[in-house]
C-alpha cells in the first residue's frame, strides 16, 4: 500500500461518495417530508441509468446527447414517481411504517420486473461522453476525467438542495409540512401539493444518480437491492430527513468501501456495514438531528 | 377445544399419510412449506405479538441453516448434534443482536438489525474458505435416514407440528398476553411492573431460535445452504408471508408461507415474472385485506356466530 494507491481510492471513493448522496439526498427528502421508507428509491435509481443507457444510444456520439441523458431520465423518472404518488401513496400516508415499506417493496418488484420486460435481462454498457474520456495528471497519478466530473457535480448538486430548502418559498413550506403537517394544512397551504412535489423532486434526484453512474457501471438488473439497503442506511446514519446527514453518511460508506477494498480486499463489502453499527452503537439516531 | 384438536389430528394425521400416494416433487414441496410456515410464524411472535420491526429474521434462518451444516461438514460429531446446535447458534446471535438493537425502538430497530443482518450476510458470502461464499455449500452429508426425501418429510413434520405447539402454547401463556401489552400499550405496560426490555429480549430470543429450526429443517430438505437464504430480501419475502395471512393472527402466517410457496414454485416455472405478481399480490393486500386472509376468515367467522346469537 503506498501513497500513489491510497490517493486513487480516495479519488474512487469520493466519486463514489457523491453518487450515493445523490440518491440518499432524494431518500431523506421523500423520508423526512413525507415519511415513507420507499424501497422503490432504488428502483428509481435503476430506471434512471436504464433511460440514460437508451437516450445516449439512439441520440448517438456527441457531448450533446450525453447532457440529454442526465436531463431526461431523471425528468422521466420524475413523472413515474408522479403517477405512483398520486396514484397510490397519496392515500397511504397514515399507515404505520411496516406497511408502507412493505407497499414500496411491492413497487420496487413490479418497477424491477417492468425494466426486465423493457430492457431484457443482459446488462448493458455505455461509454463516457468524448468530452469526459482520458485522464487528468493528479500529483503524477492518471485520474479519469469522469470521476473528476462526478467529484464537482456532487457539490453543485449540495448547493443547489441548499438553496431550494434555504431560500425558497417550496423549500421553507416543505420543511415546516415535515415538522407539523396539519399545521401548514391550517394556514392554507395545499399540503398534498407540496407532498407531492417533494416525492417527485426525490424521484428525480435518484434518477440523476442512476444517470451519472451509468458510464461507469455494467447497467443490470438488480442493481437497485445493491444500492437500496446502502442508501437507507445512508440514511439512518446521517439522521432522518437531514441533507447534510446524507452527505455525511455518503463519505462515511464511500470512504469506507474504497478503503475497506484497498485493506483487505476478500471482506472490503463489510467495513461500511461495520461503520454504520459503530455508528448507530454510538449515536442511534443518526450523526445530526433528524427532522422526525 | 374439543373440536380444535380433533380438526388439529386430522390435518396432522393427513400430512402423515400424504407421502404414501404422492410424488417425490410433492413430498419436497410440502416439506418446504412446513418448514417456511414454522419460519414464518416464529416471525409473527415478535412482529405480530410484541411489536418489535424484525426487519431480517432471515439471518436467523440463515444462521440455523449453516450453525448445522459447518457442524456437519468441518467437525467429526453426529450430525443430529449439528441439527441442535444450528438452532442454538441462532439464539445466541439473536440474543447478541438483541442487545445491541434493543435501545431503540421501531424503525430505528429495523435498521440496525438490518444493518448487523448484512454485516453477517456479508462475512457469510465473502468466507469462501469456510462457508463456501457465494456459492453456498451443496451435498451435504445427512444421514442416512434422509437420504430418502420421506424420511425428511416426516423429520420435518415431526419438528414442525412440536415447534408450532410449543409457540401455540408460548402466544396462549401469560407470557404470550404480556408481550401483547407490551405492543398494545408499553407505557402502562411499565407502569404494571412488567420489564419490558427482559421480554423483549426473551421474545427476540424464541422467535430467532425457531427460526433457525427453520433453517436447520432446511439443510435436512434441501441438503445445501446459500447466502441468499439471508440476503434482505428473503426477509422481506417471510413478512410479506406474514402479512398476507394475517399479522395478528396465530394461524395466519402459516396460511400466508403455504400460499406464498405453492405461488412461487406454480408460477415460477410457467413465467419469469414472478417478483411482478407477488408484487402485484402484496399492493392488493395492504391496500384492501390489511387483517390479511386468516383475519378475514376469522372476522367472517366471528361475524355469523354473531349474527347466529343475535
Amino acid at each position: 500500500m503506498n501513497s500513489s494507491s491510497i490517493l486513487t481510492q480516495l479519488i474512487v471513493g469520493l466519486s463514489r461518495t457523491m453518487i450515493l448522496f445523490i440518491v440518499s439526498s432524494g431518500m431523506s427528502l421523500i423520508l423526512g417530508v413525507l415519511r415513507i421508507p420507499n424501497v422503490a428509491h432504488g428502483s428509481f435509481y435503476m430506471i434512471g441509468a436504464f433511460l440514460s443507457y437508451t437516450i445516449t444510444s439512439f441520440l448517438g456520439e456527441g457531448s450533446y446527447s450525453f447532457w440529454l441523458g442526465i436531463t431526461l431520465a431523471p425528468i422521466i423518472v420524475g413523472l413515474i414517481g408522479f403517477f405512483l404518488e398520486r396514484g397510490f401513496f397519496s392515500y397511504l400516508y397514515e399507515r404505520e411504517h411496516l406497511m408502507l415499506l412493505l407497499l414500496t417493496f411491492g413497487f420496487a418488484s413490479i418497477l424491477g420486473d417492468l425494466v426486465k420486460l423493457t430492457w431484457g435481462a443482459e446488462y448493458r454498457t455505455m461509454n463516457t461522453p468524448a468530452f469526459l474520456q482520458g485522464s487528468a495528471d493528479f500529483f503524477g497519478l492518471p485520474i479519469p476525467n469522469y470521476n473528476l466530473f462526478l467529484l464537482l457535480i456532487g457539490p453543485v448538486i449540495a448547493i443547489i438542495l441548499w438553496f431550494i430548502f434555504n431560500k425558497t418559498k417550496f423549500g421553507k413550506i416543505a420543511r415546516a409540512a415535515a415538522v407539523d403537517k396539519e399545521m401548514v394544512s391550517a394556514v392554507g397551504i395545499n399540503v398534498n401539493l407540496i407532498f407531492s412535489l417533494t416525492f417527485v423532486f426525490g424521484c428525480l434526484l435518484a434518477g440523476l444518480g442512476g444517470a451519472l453512474i451509468a458510464p461507469i457501471v455494467n447497467i443490470s438488473l438488480g442493481m437497485d437491492h445493491s444500492l437500496i439497503m446502502e442508501v437507507f442506511l445512508i440514511v439512518i446514519i446521517g439522521g432522518l430527513g437531514n441533507i447534510w446527514g446524507a452527505l455525511l453518511g455518503s463519505l462515511i460508506f464511500g470512504i469506507t468501501q474504497s478503503f475497506g477494498i484497498l485493506i483487505w480486499p476478500q471482506f472490503g463489502i463489510i467495513f461500511p456495514y461495520l461503520a454504520v453499527v459503530i455508528v448507530l452503537l454510538i449515536r442511534p439516531r443518526g450523526l445530526l438531528s433528524s427532522t422526525w | 377445544m374439543v373440536k380444535r384438536t380433533v380438526l388439529f389430528i386430522l390435518i396432522f394425521s393427513f400430512l402423515a399419510v400424504l407421502p404414501l400416494f404422492m410424488p417425490r416433487f410433492y413430498v419436497y414441496l410440502i416439506s418446504i412449506i412446513l418448514l417456511t410456515g414454522l419460519l414464518a410464524t416464529s416471525l409473527n411472535l415478535a412482529i405480530g405479538y410484541c411489536g418489535i420491526y424484525q426487519f431480517h429474521h432471515a439471518i436467523f434462518y440463515g444462521l440455523g441453516a449453516y450453525g448445522s451444516t459447518l457442524m456437519i461438514t468441518k467437525t467429526n460429531v453426529s450430525p443430529f448434534i449439528a441439527f441442535i446446535v444450528g438452532p442454538i447458534v441462532a439464539l445466541l446471535f439473536s440474543l447478541l443482536i438483541g442487545l445491541i438493537c434493543l435501545r431503540l425502538t421501531k424503525l430505528y430497530f429495523g435498521m440496525l438489525q438490518i444493518s448487523l443482518g448484512s454485516l453477517i450476510w456479508a462475512i457469510v458470502y465473502r468466507w469462501y474458505s469456510f462457508t463456501g461464499g457465494d456459492d453456498g455449500i451443496h451435498g451435504i452429508p445427512v444421514p442416512e435416514v434422509f437420504a430418502n426425501i420421506k424420511g425428511s418429510y416426516y423429520f420435518t413434520l415431526i419438528i414442525v407440528s412440536i415447534s408450532i405447539f410449543i409457540l401455540y402454547r408460548i402466544v396462549n401463556s401469560p407470557f404470550g398476553k404480556t408481550i401483547q401489552g407490551i405492543r398494545d400499550n408499553p407505557i402502562r405496560t411499565v407502569s404494571i411492573g412488567v420489564n419490558i426490555d427482559v421480554h423483549k429480549l426473551v421474545v427476540l430470543m424464541i422467535a430467532g431460535f425457531f427460526g433457525g429450526v427453520s433453517g436447520m429443517l432446511f439443510v435436512v430438505v434441501d441438503n445445501a445452504v446459500f447466502p441468499d437464504m439471508m440476503f434482505w430480501t428473503h426477509s422481506l419475502e417471510i413478512l410479506i408471508m406474514t402479512l398476507l395471512g394475517g399479522m395478528y393472527t396465530f394461524w395466519g402466517p402459516f396460511i400466508g408461507a403455504v400460499i406464498i410457496v405453492s405461488l412461487r414454485t406454480y408460477l415460477g416455472s410457467v413465467t419469469q415474472y414472478w417478483p411482478m405478481i407477488l408484487g402485484i399480490i402484496l399492493i392488493f393486500v395492504i391496500i384492501f385485506l390489511p387483517q390479511g386472509i386468516y383475519g378475514l376468515i376469522e372476522d367472517f367467522i366471528k361475524g355469523n356466530a354473531h349474527n347466529a346469537r343475535s
